[in-house]
């Protein structure tokens, strides 16, 4: 399944890298419920959010300069930083 | 020539170079950091108000001092000979190590499997994430910002100065550690180690080649 990541740049403590956002991949396997960092570092509490890995090719993050495009970069993202294509 | 020289004014001296050449390191004299108070403030509450004492948190800093790169090339060399606990292994890697006798506390760990077509190297862009559980300390090149920065631009210029130069056609997986899991690569094993038993096979396996940045070698 296909999904963007989103292109948001809030202040915080992001896990959402910033090479990855507004990039899109495919989803590599989900891995289930876990804290939500932007919240537990700041010790607060709320729902928690399914963890998921996605692969991206290169050449959809760096373009033609990537190495080599058809090399793939796999990165966990919380589901609220998802988004459909 | 730095172990040749015949300057010491005294035998004692803390200055200057050691008797075989090299610099000592300084003391340290200086404050506590803000962190460093903090910590033994926190510490000492702890054991003052009868949380823990001091002999339970020393032994827990064994634990993981003791935690060392031998743990995964255990669990990487069982891959090897045993079928069954290398799909356990790759279906809930936490679970097989924790079968196998391995205290890695709460970690989440997947493991990913070198073959003739994929090559996977881990890094932790945001920070330094690692499997310290199963493997112990990640090395210092691990949470440089080259590294950090440029294995998911580079991988494989960065791998080939660790002297890994991956066929054209063989895919890279660059896998970035950025939030729960923590990952320990499966290198595919030697040829030349085929037949050996578990344990002469868990000499070959490498902590860089459970990065990804190296593959397993026959012992020194």
């Amino acid at each position: 399944m296909k999904v963007r990541i989103k292109s948001h740049w809030p202040p915080g403590h992001i896990r959402t890298p910033a090479y990855l956002r507004g990039k899109i991949g495919q989803i590599e396997r989900r891995i289930g419920l876990f804290n939500n960092p932007e919240e537990t570092a700041y010790r607060q509490t709320g729902p928690q959010r399914e963890l998921v890995r996605v692969r991206f090719r290169m050449a959809d993050i760096w373009g033609a300069r990537a190495e080599r495009g058809e090399d793939v970069i796999e990165a966990e993202i919380y589901a609220h930083w998802l988004e459909p294509v | 020539m730095p172990h040749d020289h015949h300057d010491h004014e005294h035998d004692h001296s803390h200055e200057g170079l050691s008797p075989s050449g090299h610099p000592y390191r300084a003391d340290n004299d200086t404050d506590l950091s803000y962190w460093q108070a903090m910590e033994i403030a926190l510490r000492e509450l702890l054991i003052e108000k009868g949380h823990l004492t001091a002999a339970q948190i020393h032994a827990q800093i064994n634990a993981m001092d003791s935690r060392s790169p031998a743990n995964g090339a255990r669990v990487v060399a069982r891959t090897w000979v045993d079928p069954e606990f290398k799909a356990a292994l790759l279906a809930d890697a936490g679970a097989a190590s924790r079968a196998m006798g391995f205290d890695i506390g709460p970690m989440h760990l997947i493991a990913l499997e070198n073959t003739k077509e994929v090559h996977n190297v881990v890094v932790c862009t945001l920070c330094s994430c690692y499997p310290r559980n199963l493997l112990g300390l990640p090395p210092d090149w691990y949470k440089s910002r080259a590294y950090r920065s440029r294995t998911v631009i580079e991988p494989r210029k960065v791998l080939s100065e660790f002297g890994l130069e991956l066929p054209e056609q063989m895919q890279v997986r660059v896998h970035d550690s950025t939030a729960d899991m923590r990952y320990i690569v499966l290198p595919a094993q030697p040829e030349a180690s085929l037949g050996l038993t578990e344990e002469e096979l868990a000499a070959w396996v490498t902590r860089d080649s459970m990065i990804g940045v190296g593959l397993p070698q026959a012992p020194q």
